[in-house]
């Protein structure tokens, strides 16, 4: 709105101009040096991507955290290969974010595409769907921690005691605390469809459910891609849920790779084995940034940029 | 003549105007009409999105002693706020200050950093700014988890560790790539006709970027400030790391330390849950609109 309002001024400054002087110098002048850039890249390289070749370098050596680091050759990555925890936690993770995924996707759709219409109280319902965002991730751990214990809590038995019940706690307490930025995510997403489409589908006969899988799922394939990337990533960080909802436990059975390398870090001080775990963390999630960044709307961000 | 000319637009904007203001909205109303299904659906959620939040406020409200014999879903027999008194007498306004200090820090450094970032890499179109940009765009999946141990190292060796810097410098870069992401998205948006008209006129970019671009990307800049700032106030892995001491303790760490020290105690422990959430409830009753439309755009592109 505000944009609009305060474009138009100065759209006509510049007719006015134009008629003064000749155009052909602006197309230099005024263009910011690269330079420019360069304070944020040293930031962002010298705490983020230095750490990063760092813990590749530390995954080579031994260190305790005190002293200086050893170098032990592959020692921490055939370690880390014979380990059993880390095989279970590998798949842990995957099965995590996998659950996490569906759990999130499919309630957040369904009501950000609910909330994107007209009924009558959405408004006010979807103000309260969004209040568990606002908790942080330690809060809504420590809420749920109350809620599941097995004497005071909501359910009267020791969920967290058991492997399923644990790790079915984990799935519900990250999407109870993330599918409201999702629904707000896919709300904004369903609103951008424009209505030409539904009701072009509605003159040639199609029903409510032939509509939302012929033009409400594929005009959000972008919104998803979108979404899943923020939640695949976000899932990686299920730390502090699993560190103060089950310490990793019932024995090991919900350590995902996080909290494998913090209790490997800062519990038993193998940092050189903490950095390999670490460091394969990294890798898969370049790997799994390089294909989503293909995929989403972030890549073509860069195209239309190019194209202009 | 100038009377007709006058005269007629109101007469011809007004005729027109009426069917394409009101075909649209019959429209809509036709296309997205109730559904009952989904409305039971968006109640069912509503009731687990209700339930632990009030079990949480109802079982704050309770004394410590019958805490262990009721059932959290009863409302509390006689209320009390002492739990809110044990929390808000062990430090709770340190914690929080603390964390405020974190914040704002952390947006002003994102803000700083970024804008600058995100201006050059959509006006100067050389291989340079490129370069800054896919960094960036690769570092949306860095999750911090798997630096935290170099970090640690780095933080040491800058003799920064157990300070409220070791929380704000690693966490206001963690918030950069998305940030510049959503900015360049939104600056790119500022039409070239503009920062012409502005060259024309012998601004400099740095005049430019404060008259035109930054008034321009409100929206964008926005989205950042809130983005970054939740990332601040939620961070937790950060401070459990870079920080040991009671001095730069912020709130998520001291709500974990609260699970230790009230131990048995859930009433006051969820007091603090209840304490915690109020400062970001209040921002979120004042500016709901500016916040949501702000995340909402996240998913827009």
């Amino acid at each position: 709105m505000t944009v609009a309002v305060e474009k138009a001024p100065t759209a006509e400054k510049r007719e006015g101009r134009r008629e003064k002087r000749p155009a052909h110098h602006a197309h230099r002048a005024g263009r910011p040096h690269a330079a420019w850039a360069l304070p944020g890249v040293l930031f962002f390289t010298f705490f983020a991507v230095v750490p990063m070749a760092l813990a590749l370098y530390l995954s080579f050596t031994s260190w305790d955290g005190l002293g200086d680091p050893v170098p032990v050759g592959l020692d921490n990555w055939r370690k880390l290969l014979d380990d059993p925890r880390m095989t279970q936690s590998l798949w842990l993770t995957v099965v995590l974010t996998a659950a996490s995924w569906v759990f999130q996707t499919v309630i957040a759709l369904l009501l950000g595409v609910w909330a994107a219409g007209r009924q009558r109280n959405r408004a006010v319902l979807s103000a309260i769907f969004f209040v568990p965002f606002l908790l942080s991730s330690t809060a809504i751990a420590i809420l749920f921690y109350a809620l599941l214990d097995p004497n005071f809590g909501i359910i009267q038995r020791d969920t967290l005691g058991s492997q399923s019940g644990a790790f079915l706690a984990i799935v519900f307490v990250g999407g109870w605390q993330f599918i409201p930025f999702h629904t707000l995510i896919y709300q904004g997403g369903a609103r951008q469809i424009p209505d030409v489409l539904y009701q072009a589908a509605a003159i040639d006969g199609a029903g409510r459910y032939r509509q939302f899988f012929s033009i409400t799922l594929p005009q959000l394939r972008h919104t998803i891609t979108t979404s899943t990337v923020l939640m695949v990533v976000g899932s990686l960080t299920y730390f502090e849920t699993v560190l103060i909802l089950t310490k990793g436990g019932p024995g090991t059975d919900t350590a995902i790779l996080p909290y494998l390398m913090y209790e490997a870090g800062f519990k038993t001080y193998d940092f050189g084995y903490a950095s390999a775990i670490a460091s394969s963390l990294v890798i898969a999630a370049t790997g799994l940034s390089l294909v989503l960044v293909r995929l989403t709307g972030f890549g073509t961000m860069r195209s239309t940029r190019e194209g202009m | 003549m100038s009377h007709d000319t006058l005269a007629a637009p109101p007469r011809k904007t007004n005729e027109p105007a009426r069917e394409p203001v009101r075909a649209p909205r019959r429209a809509r109303h036709w296309s997205r009409r109730a559904n009952p299904v989904a409305g039971l659906g968006a109640f069912v959620w509503l009731v687990i999105v209700l339930i632990p939040i009030y079990a949480m406020l109802s079982a704050s409200l309770t004394g410590a002693d019958k805490a262990l014999t009721g059932n959290p879903l009863k409302p509390p027999a006689d209320p009390t706020l002492d739990n809110y008194n044990t929390v808000l007498t062990s430090g709770f306004g340190h914690l929080l200050s603390n964390t405020a200090i974190v914040a704002v820090s952390v947006v002003g450094i994102v803000l700083a950093l970024s804008i600058p970032l995100a201006y050059v890499t959509v006006r100067t179109r050389d291989r340079w700014s490129n370069a800054a940009f896919r960094l960036f765009l690769l570092g949306v999946a860095i999750p911090a988890q798997a630096v935290v141990v170099p970090l640690y190292l780095l933080i040491a060796k800058l003799d920064l560790y157990d300070t409220l810097l070791a929380v704000i410098l690693p966490t206001a870069a963690f918030a950069m790539p998305v940030s510049v992401l959503v900015l360049v998205g939104t600056l790119r948006d500022v039409s070239e006709d503009l920062y012409e008209a502005m060259a024309l006129d012998g601004a400099s970019p740095l005049r430019m970027l404060f008259q035109l671009t930054v008034p321009l990307a409100k929206g964008g800049i926005s989205t950042v400030v809130i983005f970054s700032a939740l990332q601040a106030w939620n961070g937790f892995l950060f401070p459990l790391i870079f920080t040991q001491s009671d001095g730069p303790r912020v709130l998520t760490l001291g709500l974990f330390n609260y699970v230790s020290q009230f131990g048995v105690n859930i009433p006051a422990l969820l007091a603090s849950v209840v304490l915690s959430g109020i400062p970001i409830f209040t921002v979120y009753l004042v500016a709901r609109r500016a916040l949501i439309g702000g995340l909402m755009g996240v998913g827009g592109k």
